[in-house]
């Protein structure tokens, strides 16, 4: 294999581990309003992802500096064309940030308060626009000939990507309600279960309107297949939510998301950012990549390192494998 | 101010402000790890005492470094296309390698660090620590090699219209880094040792916990001094490979405008600011030779002679940076730093043994060294930075051609204010809460409970 399609994929394995991971701290997020009544039972909530989302976040960065390295022409037009969003999206995820680690820094109910609202917007906005992004990125924007982009911020809004947006806003939910459920005892295991067996039946219809368009759009027979399995997975977490069996339906949910990005970035390939002006001005994984010399580099770098990555981030959830109750939280 | 101008502020001001926590991340972690594992070793409760109180301070620390950082990773993109596009294929692979070696490690090892206190047996919970600080290390290491590659590059050949890789192993092992790298990281525990000393300072002042702020006061204080030997020492050698490399980064440094030899070190001048006119000044003979050439009669290159070289070489244009900014940065950087090992020293000697420091001003002082090398890092930086200037990639990509052509001013404006506005909030918030936590001083330990269904030790 070409080691510029390598890197197409590893790119891919990297969102996708992203949006498996921060996806359901993302959920954990919107849903704190919901599941949490009082103090002790959103720091509950708040504690199953705890020690988990930072290294999930990175994730995200390491995704970053990789498309940086492997392909700079993708990194340089995608993160100065969508400007705006992305910087929404890092205003949010800042505040995120700390929240989690400043909210139980002080009492009183309003310092509290202000943290909890910024952990369920700055969870909700980056959940709505990671999607909006890859809408775009699927759609095709305005790239011009010298590889920038040549649209504005609204032309970002258009419906296929906002409904993209509201994809992943109901899958990152759904995952998050399935991963509350998984990981406490407890009333706060019986409502997460609720939440989430009413948010499955609005996440089928939704994503699979989203992957069917994108079918109908860009019909490419891997990717529909690839969609169609997601499909399948998102349906099988319904009767699971509702047996509470959540160990499956978190399976189940984790496999819609991982289908789904398989089936945007095959569905993609080989381009890596289509233009809507001239198909010659998109950018490819040939025409955006780096040197095969710095691609080798690069691989053989992650052949050693990321297996490392996932056995100390594995062993990290078997650590925090126990499920937590309201009586671990002291008062 | 065009969008490049705004993109320049923005870059400035975010990576100093996010150069304020580094270090102290990168200081601190290994020193709360020696304190745990001296803990771990005596079990004397002082120890871990001082490790929970050096601790949380540290996490407070180290959540808004970890913010501030996300956004470092994305501007390249976001401000910088056009420097992204040529230098991706050497820059990125360094960037990307941070992310996978070090921040990983930095941030899986520290959930497993703070949550795991009850969940993990002592010697491997002190072992996450110290791989989240080896994390720190790494990461520095990496981001040190991808900034010395612009400041001098190597292993690069000239592709179609962008630099390409020919070695990633010169990039990794060049000179540059090898002496920016120790004079950083030396300079990032003398950081941590003045948070120590500081806040150990005001607490004795009041007489609070002898017992766990007079060891720490000490540790605080070798620490600075022994980095600060080693801030001193990297600093001379990385002197001399600047010179070597960047002649006019020095020239500037000294506002020198003729080759000179035994050219003397102003500590200090009264002139026309711009350094064209000098009114008075305080010189130390021959210094600025040696720190140049390592000989107190070498020559040192003048800003006028290399300008012309430069003309030649690179054709017309103006290659000085801001003579003024670099002069006092150089100074200042140094200044505020041997300033912090002097306060280190006299609080060492006065309260040698059983004595306590009589003096209120010496008190006074031992509480401020925590801003001296905050400053001393930040002027470091803006040396580095600014003497480098026209250039992005010294000598083959300039400033003025890096920014991204699609983001427009109302853009990059509003980025910029976003950004700053967001810090300056942050800035109240950390500075709040770091002073609330520092002010409780260490917390008394509850006897151990090894039960095995003890509720988590809540760090939220
Ligand atoms: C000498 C050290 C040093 C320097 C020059 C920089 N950083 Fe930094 N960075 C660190 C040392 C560090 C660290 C010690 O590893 C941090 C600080 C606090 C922390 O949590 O980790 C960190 C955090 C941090 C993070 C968050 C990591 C996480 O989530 O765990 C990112 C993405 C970056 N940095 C990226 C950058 C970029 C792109 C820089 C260049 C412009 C940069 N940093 C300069
Ligand atoms: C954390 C320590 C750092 C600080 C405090 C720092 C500070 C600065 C400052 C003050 C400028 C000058 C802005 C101007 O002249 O307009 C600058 C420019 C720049 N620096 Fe650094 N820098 C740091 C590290 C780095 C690193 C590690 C890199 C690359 C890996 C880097 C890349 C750049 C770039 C691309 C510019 C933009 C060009 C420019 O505006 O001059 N810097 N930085
Ligand atoms: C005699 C004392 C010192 C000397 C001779 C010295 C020398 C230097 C030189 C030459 C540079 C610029 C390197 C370049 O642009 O290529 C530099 C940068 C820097 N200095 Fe110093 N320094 C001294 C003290 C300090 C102190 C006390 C601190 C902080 C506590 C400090 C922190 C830094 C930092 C953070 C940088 C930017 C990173 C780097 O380029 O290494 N320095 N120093």
């Amino acid at each position: 294999m070409d080691l510029t399609t390598v890197w197409f994929l590893l790119i891919a394995v990297l969102w996708a581990g992203y949006f498996l991971l921060e996806g359901f701290d993302f959920g954990v997020g919107i849903l704190l309003p919901f599941v949490g009544r009082d103090d002790r039972s959103r720091r509950l909530a708040i504690n199953t992802i705890g020690p988990v989302w930072d290294g999930n976040e990175v994730w995200l960065l390491v995704a970053g500096g990789a498309t940086f390295a492997a392909f700079p022409e993708w990194y340089a037009t995608l993160f100065s064309g969508f400007f705006l969003p992305l910087l929404i999206i890092l205003v949010a995820l800042i505040v995120r940030g700390l929240a989690f680690e400043y909210r139980g820094k002080r009492d009183g109910a309003a310092w509290k308060k202000r943290w909890d609202t910024a952990i369920f917007v700055c969870s909700l906005i980056p959940a709505i626009l990671w999607g909006v992004a890859f809408g775009n990125i699927l759609r095709g924007v305005p790239i011009d000939a010298n590889h920038e982009y040549a649209g504005g911020f609204v032309n970002l809004l258009n419906p296929y990507a906002l409904l993209g947006g509201l994809t992943t806003l109901v899958l990152f939910t759904l995952h998050g309600a399935v991963f509350l459920a998984l990981k406490t005892d407890g009333p706060m295991r019986e409502q997460a279960g609720q939440i989430a067996e009413t948010t499955a039946l609005v996440a089928v219809p939704v994503a699979a309107g989203f992957l069917a368009w994108t079918g109908f759009a860009h019909a490419d027979g891997w990717g529909i297949a690839l969609s169609a399995l997601a499909a399948i997975a998102l349906v099988t977490a319904i009767p699971l939510t509702r047996a509470r069996r959540e160990g499956w339906a978190f399976t189940a949910t984790a496999a819609t998301l991982l289908l789904a990005v398989a089936a945007l970035f095959v569905t993609l390939f080989p381009d890596v950012m289509p233009s809507t002006l001239d198909p010659a001005f998109s950018l490819t994984v040939h025409n955006a990549s780096s040197t095969p010399y710095t691609l080798r580099v690069m691989t053989w770098v992650a052949v050693f390192f990321t297996p490392i990555v996932l056995l100390y981030q594995g062993w990290t959830y078997w650590v925090f494998r126990k499920r937590l109750t309201l009586g671990d939280i002291p008062a | 101010m065009d969008s490049l101008d705004l993109s320049r502020w923005q870059f400035g001001i975010t990576t100093v402000y996010h150069f304020i926590f580094v270090p102290i991340t990168i200081g601190l972690s290994a020193l709360v790890a020696g304190l745990q594992t001296a803990w771990v070793r005596t079990g004397k409760e002082h120890y871990l005492r001082a490790t929970k109180f050096w601790g949380k301070l540290f996490l407070i620390n180290f959540a808004i470094g970890v913010v501030t950082g996300i956004v470092q990773e994305f501007q390249f993109g976001m401000n910088w296309s056009n420097y992204s596009r040529f230098v991706g294929d050497i820059f990125g692979a360094p960037l990307a390698m941070e992310g996978l070696l070090a921040f990983f490690l930095e941030s899986t090892f520290l959930g497993l660090w703070i949550f795991g206190w009850d969940r993990l047996p002592k010697r491997l919970h002190l072992a996450t620590i110290w791989t989240a600080s080896i994390g720190t290390m790494l990461s520095a290491y990496f981001i040190l090699a991808a900034n010395s590659w612009m400041q001098h590059p190597v292993g690069w050949r000239m592709g179609d219209g962008r630099a390409e890789l020919t070695s990633i192993g010169a990039v990794l092992t060049q000179k540059t880094t090898l002496v920016t790298v120790p004079h950083t990281l030396t300079a990032c525990f003398l950081t941590a040792g003045a948070l120590l000393l500081a806040v150990s300072a005001w607490h004795l002042r009041k007489g609070n916990q002898e017992e766990v702020f007079r060891p720490s006061l000490r540790l605080g204080a070798w620490v600075v001094l022994i980095a600060g030997a080693g801030v001193l020492i990297t600093g001379d050698v990385q002197a001399r490979v600047m010179t070597e490399q960047q002649p006019m980064k020095m020239a500037a440094a000294e506002a020198l405008y003729r080759n000179t030899e035994s050219a003397s070190f102003s500590v200090f001048t009264i002139g026309s600011l711009d350094g064209k006119e000098e009114v008075w000044s305080v010189r130390i003979p021959s210094l600025l030779s040696f720190m140049a050439t390592g000989s107190p009669s070498g020559e040192v290159e003048g800003i006028n002679d290399v300008q012309a070289q430069y003309e030649q070489q690179y054709g017309e244009g103006d290659y000085t940076p801001i003579v003024p900014v670099t002069y006092w940065s150089f100074r200042l950087m140094i200044g505020f730093g041997g300033l912090a090992m002097l306060v280190a020293l006299a609080a060492l000697w006065f309260n040698r043994g059983e004595r306590r420091a009589r003096s209120r001003w010496l008190w006074i002082a031992g509480i401020g060294t925590v801003a001296m090398p905050l400053l001393a890092n930040s002027f470091g930086w803006i040396f580095t930075e600014m003497g480098r200037q026209p250039w992005t990639v010294f000598g083959l990509f300039k400033t003025s051609e890096s920014g991204s052509p699609s983001v427009s001013t109302g853009e990059a404006a509003t980025g910029l204010i976003v950004l700053t506005v967001l810090y300056g909030i942050l800035a109240v918030i950390e500075v709040g809460l770091f002073l609330k936590y520092a002010r409780a001083g260490a917390p008394d330990i509850p006897v151990e409970n090894e039960a095995d269904d003890r509720p988590l030790a809540f760090a939220y």
